[in-house]
């Protein structure tokens, strides 16, 4: 990155003012610039006028970095490609303007379906993902910066309605939170319990519609053996487990290294709620039948998608 | 309809000095009363400086037989770093119960407070929003002392506000500031020759400019907006960019034990107090929107903030001081004020403003 074209105010100020004003500007004897008096740049109070904003990165208020989201996107992109092989249905539901909420399930000790649904929609709709996530990455170092960088925000309520209803755009959530990727393999593809319908309630604020989508293939790409709940609680960690990847590539490149299940992902039926935005509570017993209707409607698709399922590996 | 008469608490703080000096433009501001334990540091007109101890137990004479009707409450220590703890609560805390108390008494006049609080009494950690509104709860309890200070003053902020429907109670949240003149914590390490960071973190920071701040003190009291406003610029940028912006490289601390590896610094003369640690782990967002949709129109961005700040401070690094050297002198400031003699009220020093020359 290069200085060059920065703008220097500083000398061209300096040259037209004359050397009785620099004498009165070095004893501080300028008046200062909050007082009523005409500004020599011609600013005035009550004018709209396009403020100065010298930056230099390309760190938005989100803290996404446009450069580092099209390098991370070409290093997955082959992943993305060639070792998933994802294969999307019903893409068209997704809306190509507008807020939505994207909920889907969660799974793989280390979640392999964020990245898949968020590059898949990036690339083939052109739309940012805002993929929410627990605060815990936030507090990681180097990762929790690069996760930021990458697309990432904190799942809190506000930052989903400003995304949501402020700037009209996807936001990707998993409801079962850690519940999800933190099940062992003999409960694969059975549901967690959908927190406590937040999502559903964050949505009816908004006023946007939840698009449901169902992933297969992230529970074989890093199955859960075993978990130490003692090690959890020692690490701070949601859960802490021994991989089935770790136990064939050993505990560090089983720790990253997915098996190339194939991924397929069904975006469902968008849910309205026909109830008024922007209110102060929800009925809880409505949040929770809708919460309970998205979670049934995922689990079926699931289950019909495994049916038709001939190999873990190939689809 | 007469004048305002207004009180500034921290008279000789950087905020009230510069409050008072706005104040004294204003025709209908009839009287400025300001009180500190010690004396001015900057040039005043008209202000009259009344000396207190710092938890102004003459506060409530003052109010009536000036009939107060506007209180600038600036004399809030927000830089834990530049006195003792106990003196901090003392000033922050007992001196707020005090001043409201006053305010409150049985015949006060006082119709309009503003209170120059802080954007950390949000505090900051991973699991906050990346913007804090007026309405965000803090989501723990406050760790260091000067967060708890600031909850404690808002809270009798809150008590005043509800005891007194009849008063304008405005409490400004500011954030970072930065400016040419103010000296903080943040624009000390900003003017090391590497800039602290966390290893591994590289937050979203936001910033204020110092006439952005006293701009705004100055528009709530003549719009009399009562409330809880934010005050920051506009836009986010990480604390990379910050130091990239003043030309310095970063200098990444170790993200476990922060506390501890920052000591070195902390004998250099460089403190970074733990809620300034916390901001450089988490960073920290307001949301400004509502005093700007009250009209406020700010002069610099996050940003531009920035820039100003390290162009003052090549300008001072090149030519020396360009503060103001003033020293208040109480027998000549009596002299130009009271003395049947003195026939214009000019400022005390000769150096007037070369514009107001015929």
């Amino acid at each position: 990155m290069s200085d060059a074209d920065e703008p220097t105010p500083t000398v061209a100020d300096a040259e037209v003012l004359d050397a009785a004003a620099i004498d009165a500007m070095l004893l501080g004897e300028t008046t200062p610039s909050y007082l009523p008096v005409p500004d020599p740049r011609g600013r005035a109070d009550d004018n709209d006028v396009e403020l100065d904003d010298p930056r230099m990165g390309d760190v938005d208020e989100w803290g996404r970095s446009e450069s580092i989201r099209s390098l991370t996107r070409k290093i997955y992109d082959p992943i993305y490609k060639h070792w998933f092989r994802a294969e999307w249905e019903g893409l068209e539901k997704i809306p190509t303007d507008g807020g939505a909420l994207l909920v889907a399930n969660h799974a793989a000790a280390l979640p392999s379906d964020a990245p898949v649904i968020m590059h898949g929609i990036e690339t083939e709709l052109e739309r940012p993902v805002y993929g929410l996530a627990d605060a815990l990455f936030k507090t990681m170092p180097v990762v929790g910066t690069l996760w930021s960088r990458a697309g990432g925000v904190v799942a809190h309520p506000d930052n989903a309605y400003r995304l949501l209803r402020e700037q009209g755009q996807l936001v990707l959530v998993f409801p079962e939170g850690s519940k999800g990727p933190g099940k062992t393999y003999t409960q694969r593809y059975r549901l967690r319990r959908f927190g406590r319908g937040g999502y559903v309630e964050i949505a009816m604020r908004a006023g946007v519609p939840i698009i449901p989508i169902a992933v297969v293939g992230a529970e074989e790409s890093m199955p859960i053996v075993w978990k130490s709940t003692a090690l959890a609680k020692a690490t701070g960690l949601p859960y802490f487990p021994v991989t089935a990847n770790q136990l064939l590539f050993g505990p560090l490149l089983g720790g990253l290294a997915y098996f190339p299940a194939k991924f397929k992902l069904k975006v469902l039926d968008p849910v309205s709620f026909d109830v008024p935005p922007d209110q102060e509570r929800y009925s809880k017993s409505r949040v929770m039948e809708e919460s309970e209707r998205i979670r049934e409607q995922i689990q079926s698709a699931l289950y019909d998608m495994l049916r038709e399922r001939r190999s873990v590996w190939f689809g | 309809m007469a004048g305002k008469r207004v009180l500034i608490t921290g008279l000789a703080t950087f905020w009230g000095g510069l409050v008072a000096q706005a104040l004294e433009q204003d025709p209908d501001v009839d009287v400025i009363i300001g009180l500190d334990t010690r004396e001015p540091s900057v040039e005043l007109e008209r202000t009259e400086y009344v000396r207190t101890d710092e938890n102004y137990s003459i506060l409530s004479r003052i109010v009536k037989a000036a009939r107060i009707d506007t209180i600038a409450h600036t004399f809030l220590i927000i830089d834990s770093t530049s006195m003792q703890p106990r003196t901090m609560h003392e000033i922050n805390v007992i001196g707020t119960m005090n001043l409201f108390a006053a305010a409150s008494a049985p015949g006060s006049t006082v119709r309009d407070v503003v209170v120059k609080s802080s954007s950390y009494v949000y505090g900051t950690g991973g699991e906050d929003p990346y913007w804090f509104t007026e309405e965000t709860n803090r989501s723990r309890t406050p760790r260091t002392r000067v967060e708890r200070s600031l909850e404690a003053v808002e809270g009798y902020v809150r008590d005043f506000a509800i005891d007194n429907p009849h008063v304008n109670v405005t409490l400004l949240r500011f954030s970072n500031v930065l400016g040419p003149d103010i000296e903080t914590p943040i624009s000390r390490a900003l003017t090391l020759p590497v800039v602290p960071s966390i290893f591994g973190f590289d937050p979203r920071f936001q910033f204020v400019h110092e006439d952005d701040v006293v701009r705004s003190i100055l528009y709530v009291l003549q719009h009399h907006l009562a409330g809880i406003y934010n005050v920051a610029g506009d836009g986010l940028l990480p604390w990379s960019e910050v130091a990239h912006l003043c030309g310095k490289p970063t200098f990444p601390m170790p993200p476990f034990g922060t506390g501890l590896a920052s000591w070195p610094l902390k004998q250099l003369g460089v403190e970074l107090p733990d809620e300034l640690l916390d901001l450089l782990r988490f960073g920290r967002g307001i949301d400004n929107r509502r005093l700007k949709a009250d009209g406020f129109q700010y002069r610099y961005t996050s940003a531009g903030t920035v820039r100003a700040f390290i162009e003052a401070l090549r300008l001072r690094s090149t030519v020396g001081s360009t503060e103001r050297s003033y020293r208040y002198e109480r027998d000549v400031e009596q002299f130009f004020r009271h003395s049947p003699a003195v026939l214009s009220h000019e400022p005390a020093g000769e150096l007037a403003d070369p514009r107001t020359d015929p």
